[in-house]
């Protein structure tokens, strides 16, 4: 409603992570802003503020599928929507993240070397060492990739729901959305 | 007959799509939840119902006006 206000630009951040991500891997550590702010905003405010406004993936997405009309605009499957569904898929992501997490543990103890690898879609390791990583400790530097790999696969799996159904279908099982949506029910109750 | 918009509220995913495209600022998430719909604001006109990504809004018909 009304004109367009400076958090609608946030898609440009979004896109600019994402194409960043290729020169200096370290930039990559920005992407918990997207893990924080929105679980800050839920736990304190009691909204979903972020979603609602700010999240620059959502308006990626909608651009994408709107403004170059690249979405078939369909409903998403009804599975998508169930709850089974949304907390399954947040504990599969949560749990590709602490792996992640514990990939940087080992090399932060020494037990592995720094590997300069960005995984895809959780399964395909693509070499990613013509980035640079700013000096970073090896074991920043992996967190680095790693996290890039998480917001890369994520990217990706909303771009495939984008095509095929409505432009925003991340939104519907998104965990950041699914946690912030919990938090908001744990803050509320009546 | 005119028509109000309606959330399936068990299966909102309270994203805000709908809140950006409502022309009369009817609908809002105010609790982070599900969207509410404001029916007297609402006019009906569905563009809500057509942006939600998850399809949980639809519209009926008013009979009591």
């Amino acid at each position: 409603m009304g004109g367009k206000k400076w958090y609608d630009y946030m898609w440009i951040l979004s896109a600019a992570y994402l194409i960043l991500g290729f020169f200096n891997i370290a930039l990559a550590w920005f992407g918990l802003i997207c893990f924080f702010l929105p679980l800050a905003i839920a736990a304190v405010k009691g909204n979903k503020a972020y979603c609602n406004k700010y999240c620059g993936r959502g308006q990626l997405f909608d651009m994408l599928g709107k403004k170059l009309k690249l979405s078939r605009n369909k409903s998403v499957p009804k599975f998508l929507k169930s709850r089974y569904f949304r907390y399954g898929f947040l504990v599969f992501f949560m749990a590709m993240f602490a792996n992640m997490l514990f990939n940087t543990y080992l090399v932060f103890s020494g037990a592995s070397g720094l590997r300069e690898y960005v995984k895809i879609l959780w399964t395909f390791n693509v070499p990613w060492s013509f980035a640079g990583n700013a000096g970073l400790p090896p074991w920043a530097a992996q967190f680095a990739f790693g996290f890039y790999g998480v917001m890369a696969t994520s990217t990706i799996i909303g771009m495939a729901t984008m095509a095929l159904f409505k432009p925003r279908s991340w939104c519907v099982y998104c965990p950041m959305g699914t946690m912030t949506q919990a938090v908001c029910r744990v803050r509320n109750k009546k | 007959m005119r028509k109000y918009a309606v959330v399936d509220e068990y299966h909102c995913v309270a994203c805000g799509c709908c809140v950006k495209v409502c022309p009369k600022g009817a609908i809002s998430v105010p609790h982070g939840i599900f969207a509410v719909v404001d029916i007297d604001k609402c006019v009906g006109c569905g563009l809500c119902a057509k942006e939600c990504p998850a399809s949980v809004v639809w519209l009926k018909e008013r009979r009591d006006i």
